[in-house]
């Protein structure tokens, strides 16, 4: 992407217009946005967020009683700001929303699992144990709190410094829980493609014909891992225009090649509570072929990637729509722009969706970093990950 | 009665047979719009024309009796014949009833014959034992009837036709040869009612026979009358034929008249055996066959070089490079002996791609041969059939080796090849020449331009005001419909769903613009998303297979498919001449490759064209699909020049109307 360093500093520019601690958390997402570039996609911004919450927990200041609660009242406020602070219209919006959230429910679940927990409930009482804290959070607190952020940070809670014994005395363990809790989901967000990698093997033979849309680096080494495995097989990849991240075959060619294929295997960008998968734009379209042909759709996904939302048409409410450019040459696009307009009304709409939601029912196997699952055992998932208090959405139009 | 019934029937000979459909054709008029739409397709034809090869086949049987049964309630006759077609066509009988119902004339007995009081249960599903009991319940009236009921079943339905076709192939055997033509059809005419009948009461044999050679005489006479060739004649015969029958084809749905129509040239003018073998179509060129790959390539003017990395799947298909032949082919202009210059321009244009869509391309090609047509001389000591023929063959293999022709030329090709061949040999020269361009001439016109005429005025019905259409890449068809509903006035918003690496709709989406219709415009990927708001797709078809299945420009069958799903009514606009009688079911068999670097190039997207200088690695082909296969059961409907029909009737339309791609 050439032009990104340009848009990477013409947000930095915008974001220097804004207070202090929308600021910070701004800066957070342009991080978030280098990542999303440099391929690291909607994982890359899952593990942002999670460091970033890390970071907020570790320098949390708690009051000695209903701990949980402060620390939960901490992350759900950093959560509310970054998503606020998420530059509405920007390439971000699309990706935040969803992994954002996602992260700051994983991290609201956690606390209050360690909460529950009998041990949380002790008091603190050894010096170790703070200077474990300080060592393990410290590096974390530099690497991600760079000027402003730190400045947000200590608007945040301005009395820690003066009561840092007493914040680690009371809370040490709780923190401590869950921050190595929270240290372990970046472990498990960060292999997740290795654990799902590992499962292709039972899932491709020798021989198979496989499709898949665009780009996904789930997919990618989902395949790699089978191939490793000195499995051979034929892949069509169809390009996903116009984003045109994969290539092969044009998108409008899949229907007459799925009979052909065995299997279509898709990255997503999240899967919801009922199965349906949020996927690339172009996948409904690969699903119903599919479907029509019998050939199991398998979706690869990160645990991360699960979405605990129940969303009527979601096509419509969880989707981005992009640049008409992408779709329409410039010359072309101002050509018809010329003549095409009455009464001030434009004749032409461009509509260049960026997702697709497929219906579970199209969907035959979620295969996530636990296993693969039918989409109808998603729900079961979810509850698992996550706490249904926490069910509300983050993201423009948040309930919270 | 009945026995007075029957010296009716039989009596005044076959020909009252012919004229038996007349009388229902009265009742036709008293009764609104008949028993069914289909029976009376076939009544009109014998009556309009007594002479007609269309003889009345033993399916259409049944009908007759119905109308009969329609005209005399009273007499309401053979609860079971109706039943037959019913049971061989429930669409068929289906409809009629439905009519007939809404029509409120004596709906009871309308088909079924059943006895009013029983007219309740006896809708036409009900089961034979029913309809008996009725009958007999009521039989201290017509008790004639059941006696006849045993009798007109034997000789109805299939039965009776598969004894006709029997005889057909055999008699032509016997006949001699030349008669093949208008002879045999006469025949198969006198011997079918005969056949059908005799089963009733026994006419003598003698008595047939001499009927036949009556008709015979009849034919000859009509054959000596109108001056023209054999083949004339008999074209003459169809036309009108055609003639009645199209109204009436026009306002019907689709399978009904359909079936009805296909049971009613059963046996007519069907080819002998042999005629019908050569009439399949020949197996494509498999350029997997290494053998004829090479023997093709000998005689190959355009010198095309293998593509490296070829598509496994698609072995059986030309894969070449693309973009190298151009500038041979045009330094060899002035070398071709053979090869008139205007087939030489169009192939080139072929080639680079200057000409493009089904009719365009046929059109350009007919218009060279036209050209070519006007040109041409007879070489002496040869007769100019046979060498125009070559000629075109020579023609059309060079057309091949510039782009794989498309199937509606393959149909325009056969028809000026079955022209030529049917060329009078008396016609001087100049006058074969002159007649074969004025075919061509008609052809176009006919075909194509009047076709695409009669599918706007067939198409715009279906839409109406607050309509979103949607419709894929660019059809000619399909822009002419939207321009003409928005001529007309119709408040509707047009969807241009597009693909890459063509582009195709950009160039719709102008012209639309310019005009003043509002447009969206999207890519494929995207269709599922923009389905929702989408109220009629409208889809061009490169060539419709008589199996339903709707051969097009590539991701087409995507578009019908997600219609399909969102429950939108998928209309695909194709003129008849596009029809093939080959059945296809995917998209692989039979396809073209288009050129492959196409996609590994994306405008304008700098980063990602690095596939491109990967193009010649190994593990790596691209695949440019043109075409693909819809499946029949996503279309609701094929609007054509005779009509809107389903997927299922268009083997009736190949057959009644492809053969000979017959003008008009």
């Amino acid at each position: 992407m050439p032009d990104m360093q340009g848009l990477v500093n013409e947000l930095i520019d915008k974001l220097k217009k804004r207070d202090g601690l929308i600021n910070g958390l701004s800066f957070v997402l342009v991080l978030m946005l280098i990542r999303w570039q440099k391929g690291e996609g909607i994982t890359g911004t899952a593990l942002q967020t999670a460091e970033l919450l890390r970071s907020v927990i570790s320098v949390q200041k708690l009051p000695p009683t209903n701990k949980a609660a402060a620390l939960i009242n901490a992350v759900r406020d950093v959560g509310e700001k970054l998503i606020a602070a998420n530059p509405v219209g920007e390439p971000l919006a699309s990706f935040c929303q969803l992994s954002v959230g996602n992260v700051i429910r994983r991290v609201l679940h956690i606390v209050r699992e360690e909460d529950l927990s009998p041990s949380s409930d002790e008091a603190g009482d050894n010096e170790e144990e703070i200077t474990w804290l300080r060592d393990n959070t410290a590096p974390y607190v530099a690497e991600i709190i760079r000027p402003p952020l730190l400045h947000m940070l200590h608007t945040f809670s301005s009395a820690e410094e003066k009561s840092k014994s007493y914040i680690f005395g009371r809370s040490r363990k709780l923190k401590n829980d869950v921050i190595e809790a929270i240290n372990m989901l970046i472990e498990d967000v960060n292999i997740c493609y290795e654990l799902i990698a590992e499962q292709a093997v039972e899932h491709i033979h020798h021989n198979e014909t496989i499709l898949t849309l665009g780009w996904s680096r789930t997919v990618l080494e989902f395949l790699l891992a089978a191939k490793d495995k000195k499995r051979s097989f034929h892949v069509f990849v169809a390009e996903g225009a116009p984003r045109c991240h994969g290539h092969a075959l044009t998108d409008s060619a899949v229907f007459a090649m799925i009979s052909r294929v065995n299997m279509v295997i898709v990255g997503v960008h999240a899967v919801t509570a009922n199965g349906g998968v949020i996927a690339p734009v172009g996948i409904d379209m690969v699903a119903l072929a599919a479907q029509k042909f019998a050939v199991p759709v398998v979706v690869v996904a990160g645990i991360h990637k699960l979405c605990p939302l129940y969303t009527e048409n979601p096509e419509v409410s969880l989707n981005d729509v992009r640049s008409p450019s992408e779709l329409l040459e410039l010359g072309n696009f101002s050509d018809c722009m010329d003549f095409g307009s009455v009464d001030g009304a434009p004749l032409v709409h461009v509509a260049n969706p960026v997702f697709d939601y497929v219906p579970p029912e199209l969907v035959s196997l979620v295969i996530t970093d636990i296993g693969g699952h039918k989409p109808s055992y998603i729900y079961r998932l979810i509850a698992d990950y996550y706490s249904s208090q926490d069910y509300v959405r983050y993201g423009k139009d948040a309930l919270l | 009665m009945d026995p007075r019934r029957y010296s009716r029937v039989i009596d005044p000979k076959v020909r009252q047979v012919g004229f038996c459909p007349r009388s229902g054709q009265v009742q036709n008029q008293s009764g609104p719009t008949g028993p069914s739409t289909s029976p009376p397709v076939s009544h009109i034809s014998p009556s309009s024309n007594s002479l007609s090869p269309v003889m009345i086949p033993p399916p259409r049987h049944p009908s007759d009796a119905a109308s009969r049964a329609v005209n005399v309630p009273a007499t309401a006759t053979t609860p079971l014949r109706p039943r037959r077609p019913s049971f061989d066509d429930p669409n068929n009988n289906s409809s009629s009833t439905e009519q007939l119902v809404v029509s409120s004339y004596n709906p009871d007995e309308s088909v079924l014959g059943t006895s009013p009081p029983f007219s309740g249960i006896g809708d036409d599903r009900d089961g034979d034992a029913e309809s008996e009991f009725s009958d007999n319940s009521v039989n201290w009236i017509r008790q004639n009837d059941s006696g006849r009921f045993p009798l007109s079943l034997a000789p109805d339905g299939r039965f009776d036709s598969a004894a006709a076709k029997e005889k057909q192939s055999k008699k032509p055997q016997v006949g001699s040869r030349k008669e093949r033509g208008g002879g045999q059809t006469a025949e198969v005419r006198n011997d079918l009612p005969s056949e059908s009948k005799p089963l009733k009461e026994k006419t003598s044999k003698a008595e047939r026979r001499a009927l036949q050679e009556a008709q015979r005489a009849v034919k000859a006479a009509a054959k000596a009358g109108g001056n023209k060739s054999k083949a004339a004649s008999l074209s003459a015969h169809e036309q009108t034929n055609k003639a009645a029958k199209l109204p009436l084809q026009r306002k019907d749905d689709g399978p009904v008249t359909s079936s009805a129509a296909v049971s009613e040239r059963r046996g007519g003018e069907r080819p002998p055996e042999k005629d019908r073998k050569k009439d399949a179509p020949a197996p494509r060129m498999q350029f997997d066959d290494k053998n004829r790959v090479e023997k093709a390539k000998k005689r190959s003017v355009v010198k095309q070089t293998e593509a490296r990395n070829r598509v496994e799947l698609f072995r059986h298909l030309p894969q070449y490079e693309h973009g190298t032949q151009l500038p041979d082919l045009e330094s060899k202009f002035f070398q071709l002996d053979p090869m008139h210059p205007s087939i030489y321009k169009v192939g080139l244009q072929y080639l680079a791609g200057d000409i493009r869509g089904g009719n365009a391309r046929c059109v350009a090609m007919l218009q060279a041969f036209s050209e070519a047509i006007k040109d041409y001389s007879t070489p002496p000591e040869k007769t100019l059939t046979r060498d125009l023929t070559a000629k075109v063959n020579n023609f059309v293999s060079f057309l091949i080796e510039c782009r794989p022709l498309s199937i509606s030329m393959g149909n325009a090709i056969r028809f000026l090849k079955s022209r030529i061949a049917k060329l009078p040999i008396t016609l001087s020269e100049a006058e074969a020449k002159s007649s074969l361009c004025s075919d061509i001439e008609r052809f176009i016109n006919e075909k194509i331009v009047i076709a695409e005429k009669v599918i706007v005025e067939h198409a715009v019905t279906k839409i109406q005001d607050g309509d979103v259409l949607l419709t894929y890449g660019s059809s000619a068809v399909v822009e002419m419909v939207i321009l003409h509903a928005h001529k007309l006035g119709k408040q509707f918003r047009v969807v241009i769903v597009d693909s890459r690496p063509r582009f195709e709709g950009q160039a719709l989406l102008r012209k639309l613009v310019k005009i003043g219709v509002s447009c969206t415009y999207t890519h494929i990927n995207a269709v599922s998303y923009i389905m929702r708001e989408v109220t009629r797709v409208f889809l061009g078809a490169a060539s419709v297979f008589s199996n339903g299945t709707v051969y097009s420009r590539v991701g087409t069958a995507c578009v019908a498919m997600v219609a399909h799903a969102f429950h939108v009514p998928v209309l695909v606009c194709c003129e008849a001449y596009k029809f093939h009688e080959r059945v296809l079911l995917d998209s692989i068999c039979s396809n073209e490759l288009g050129d492959p670097d196409a996609i590994s190039k994306v405008p304008g997207r700098m980063d990602i064209n690095s596939l491109h200088d990967g193009t010649n690695k190994e593990n790596l082909q691209l695949l440019n699909l043109m075409y693909d296969a819809t499946p029949p059961d996503y279309i609701s409907m094929i609007v054509t020049e005779y009509g809107m029909i389903p997927t299922t009737s268009v083997p009736v339309i190949v057959r009644e109307y492809g053969r000979e791609h017959l003008l008009i």
